[in-house]
């Protein structure tokens, strides 16, 4: 469903009365299968063990949420005619524009899992490729520029797969006019990265494209990493007791671009975060067993990482609020701007899901390596509500913590 | 419509009078203090930031005031606890 | 963060929070409405509602003052967009509103230029450096806003700029609570007056709603705390039988408002005649226009904006849950046609809409988190 369209209110609510007609029909005929619903009709919900009677108005209201959450099981497809800044935020619409495109067109087992590499079998090694393209916007920020962002994600994508990064592609979309002394400084930083690293960058590609197009310079990177014997990290495999750790504070990377673009007018000692984390993922995975997934929170910050661990794994997550570490200056410009740190990127941070017997020893793990001397457990992988991530706020009650819905557009309310 | 965020002035911009540099937990920016002007805010006292101007100040007399009633909220509560804690009825 | 933290003390909070509840008398229902949108934010945002007893609802009211323009009103902004050479600034609030045809953030999706600013003033700024654009700023929110507009038309003016002005849909609180307290459907017991409206307009405009409807009304702020103190203080009234205007936000609003600001409104501004509020209906002296003397800066007389009304969809029932009539889970389109990514009625658009407050936060029972947070 899409606003853009004219008579988009109308289909709405078409589409509403389908759904309640399919409700209705679920009702007189109790057991009959419906495409689209995981359970037929409504039922009589059974009172739970030692709880109240529901007071008037929760049993129509967990009816409503119901609905909700089937419609979130709901074959995702996109409606839209065109593309929106909405798609590139790392929310629902890139989710749903990723399942619904790309994911139907190209399906294939190694495709299907949707992490941040894809990991092949290649004469018996286990060989893990992902690609990413960069796109931001100022080129140089503080703490880098497109070209510490092209070569430390990449080599991210590869080490929360659990893989050795050993080489990157590096393509080049140039915008006519684009000044060589720019260009040269950003291949600089990619090989300084590279080196930090220990990547080598080994084949590329240079397009030019008209003045007007390609906003300076995009760069588009493959990465080919060695997944270590029998490793196998997947969102999916989090369950209850797991405990999720961050390795630093959150929020630095996307504030500093919102600041270095200038228009806010807002100064503040606030630097991009961007890192290498193999070095980090190598300790981390070499002295702690029971590590079960590894995400690199990058757009949609940890908010989006939370959602695709309890989506994949069926399971619930509490985190709260005291334990996410976040720099002074990032709340203040957060607050000032009215977006939630929880949703914005970071470019150096990992998130880890880890057996909750191992949580002290793979905190330790992290705070030993310099990248990680913040890090922290913020919370715990739950059995109920699935689906479902949620907050303990600072202030002691609880919230839930939804996908991201559209950019995190500052607001002044 | 209703973010507002307290600031603490640090500096008027020499040439421009309505406007100041505000510090929010180490973010500054420039804002607009001219709603103020019956009464402008010097620097290191505190003001309500929304859409870029001071709306307001911030009596830092009455923000104690509220903290304090606060605190002794909380000191009651906590003596009452207490007091729970040490009266059981067994 | 200083005038934040110590507002956000849990402990403190369990403290209100035995006092609120020991100010209910058994077996009364206490329903208390909240006039602000910025604390409907405060109150999920923090899940404040786990810290009041059962027996207290907050109802959610009008004061968010993007979910109250009605359609007609977004299909005017959007067809001001879309003028040959304009540059539509607009906060960010108002991006994903949908009017007929789509929001801004449609419209920029098909090359319309329209750019988010954060402050009127950088609208000015853009003005400025591109004098060969008309720059139009889309004037929204209550009186706490309405200065900030006032001022950037006043250094307009001062500048003598020819490519700037404003679409002025500023609303004013008070018409609005009227017509929620001349309503039949309501039964309501005080207020939480809007904290930030009331520095410029102060405490006084309230006194009707103690003296003629013998509700009580206490001005609050926007930190955890500050809300719950002021619940507190409002049950405590009740208690005495007591109807009075306090303002728990003293540290911030000062009783009599700010005499600048308002001068700075009646300035550049006056009030039309009447308005329609989504959900509301027409509600007579409730907004504000640009005074003739700075016609310049209309964007209403500037260009022709088609003004046409747009009735609100029969199925949306955002009016009753705007006078809080209506739970947002008890509208009938609720999380099925209306969502935060289809919004039909805007509740659902801006964060702090009631419903779009309740679909991000608010969702679950009270008993199932309480269940969740003590697995």
């Amino acid at each position: 469903m899409t606003t853009g369209s004219a008579g988009w209110v109308e289909e709405a609510l078409r589409a509403h009365d389908e759904a309640q007609q399919q409700e209705q029909a679920g009702q007189d005929h109790p057991g009959q299968d419906h495409p689209g619903q995981d359970h037929p009709g409504q039922e009589q919900r059974p009172e739970r063990k030692g709880s109240p009677q529901p007071r008037p108005g929760t049993v129509r209201e967990e009816l409503v949420l119901d609905r909700i959450d089937r419609a979130r099981r709901a074959r995702p497809r996109v409606k839209e005619e065109r593309i929106t800044m909405s798609h590139g935020a790392g929310g629902k619409a890139t989710q749903t524009l990723i399942e619904a495109i790309f994911l139907d067109a190209f399906r294939n087992p190694l495709l299907e899992p949707l992490e941040d590499a894809a990991r092949l079998q290649v004469n018996g090694t286990g060989i893990a490729l992902t690609t990413d393209s960069y796109v931001v916007s100022p080129l140089f920020f503080p703490g880098g520029d497109i070209g510490d962002l092209a070569v430390n994600g990449t080599v991210n994508d590869l080490a929360v797969s659990g893989a050795t990064p050993l080489s990157l592609s590096a393509a080049f979309i140039l915008e006519e006019g684009f000044p060589i002394t720019d260009l040269t400084r950003i291949v600089a930083s990619m090989q300084a990265a590279a080196q930090r690293a220990g990547v080598a960058i080994v084949t590329g590609d240079t397009k030019v494209v008209e003045r007007g197009k390609a906003d300076g310079c995009y760069i588009n990177t493959a990465g080919v990493g060695v997944v270590q014997g029998d490793v196998a990290l997947g969102v999916a495999t989090a369950r209850p007791g797991d405990a999720i750790l961050v390795s630093g504070p959150i929020g630095d990377h996307g504030v500093t671009i919102m600041l270095a673009r200038g228009e806010l007018d807002i100064e503040a000692d606030i630097e991009s975060d961007t890192a290498p984390l193999n070095g980090l993922v190598a300790d981390l995975l070499g002295q702690v067993g029971g590590v079960r997934a590894l995400r690199d929170a990058t757009r949609g910050g940890v908010a989006t990482i939370l959602n695709e661990i309890a989506r994949a794994a069926g399971v619930g997550i509490l985190v709260t609020e005291d334990a996410i570490p976040v720099r002074p200056e990032v709340r203040g410009a957060s607050e000032l701007l009215g977006i939630d740190p929880m949703y914005v990127a970071c470019e150096g941070r990992l998130v880890a899901v880890v057996d909750g017997q191992e949580a002290d020893r793979a905190l330790g793990a992290l705070r030993a390596h310099p990248l990680g001397e913040q890090a922290a457990i913020i919370g715990r992988v739950t059995a109920e509500p699935p689906g479902i991530v949620q907050l303990k706020t600072a202030f002691g009650g609880t919230r839930i913590v939804d996908m991201l819905v559209g950019d995190p557009l500052p607001r002044i309310c | 419509m209703c973010l507002g965020i307290p600031g603490e002035v640090i500096e008027f911009l020499p040439d421009q009078p309505d406007l100041a540099r505000v510090n929010v937990s180490g973010v500054k920016r420039v804002i607009n203090i001219g709603l103020l002007a019956d009464d402008p805010p010097q620097p290191g006292e505190w003001v309500l930031i929304h859409v870029g101007f001071a709306l307001s100040k911030i009596d830092e007399d009455e923000a104690a005031a509220a903290l304090s009633f606060l605190e002794g909220i909380g000191q009651a509560y906590e003596d009452e606890l207490a007091a729970l804690q040490d009266s059981r009825i067994e | 963060m200083r005038f934040v933290d110590e507002f956000r003390d849990a402990d403190k909070a369990h403290a209100l929070s035995a006092k609120i509840t020991a100010l209910c008398e058994p077996g009364r229902q206490y329903k208390i409405m909240e006039v602000c949108g910025g604390h409907t934010h405060t109150i999920y945002k923090h899940g404040l509602e786990d810290y009041l007893p059962e027996q207290i609802t907050l109802v959610h009211g009008p004061g968010c003052p993007v979910c109250v323009i009605p359609m007609g009103r977004v299909d005017d902004a959007m067809a001001l967009a879309a003028e040959p050479d304009v540059i539509m600034t607009s906060f960010g609030d108002m991006m994903r509103v949908p009017g007929s045809n789509g929001s801004f953030f449609d419209a920029k999706a098909r090359g319309t230029d329209i750019r988010m600013v954060y402050s009127p003033l950088d609208s000015l700024k853009i003005a400025r450096s591109n004098p060969g654009k008309r720059v139009i700023f889309m004037a929204i929110g209550f009186e706490t806003t309405a200065p900030s507009t006032a001022v950037t038309v006043l250094r307009a003016a001062a500048e003598n700029l020819d490519n700037f002005s404003i679409f002025c849909n500023h609303v004013t609180i008070v018409p609005a609570i009227k017509a929620i307290l001349d309503s039949p459907d309501l039964r309501l017991d005080g207020f939480l007056g809007p904290g930030h409206v009331s520095t410029v307009i102060g405490c006084r405009p309230y006194e009707f709603i103690a003296r003629d409807y013998g509700k009580p009304v206490v001005v609050a702020g926007f930190e955890p705390l500050d809300i719950l103190q002021s619940i507190y203080m409002l049950m405590q009234q009740l208690a005495e039988g007591r109807a009075e205007v306090e303002n728990q936000y003293a540290r911030v609003v000062p009783w009599n408002g700010n005499a600048v600001a308002l001068k700075a409104i009646g300035e550049t501004m006056e009030l039309r005649p009447y308005f329609e509020w989504r959900g509301l209906g027409f509600i007579s002296h409730s907004a504000l226009k640009v005074r003739e003397k700075y016609a310049k800066f209309d964007a209403e007389l500037l260009y022709s904006v088609p003004g046409v009304r747009v009735a609100d969809p029969k199925a949306c029932q955002c009016g009753e849950v705007l006078k809080g009539v209506l739970k947002p889970w008890e509208c009938k389109v609720f999380g099925t046609a209306c969502t935060p990514e289809t919004p039909i009625g805007t509740c659902m658009v801006s964060p702090e809409g009631a419903c779009a407050a309740y679909y991000n936060y608010g969702r679950l029972t009270r008993t199932r988190v309480k269940e969740a947070s003590t697995s």
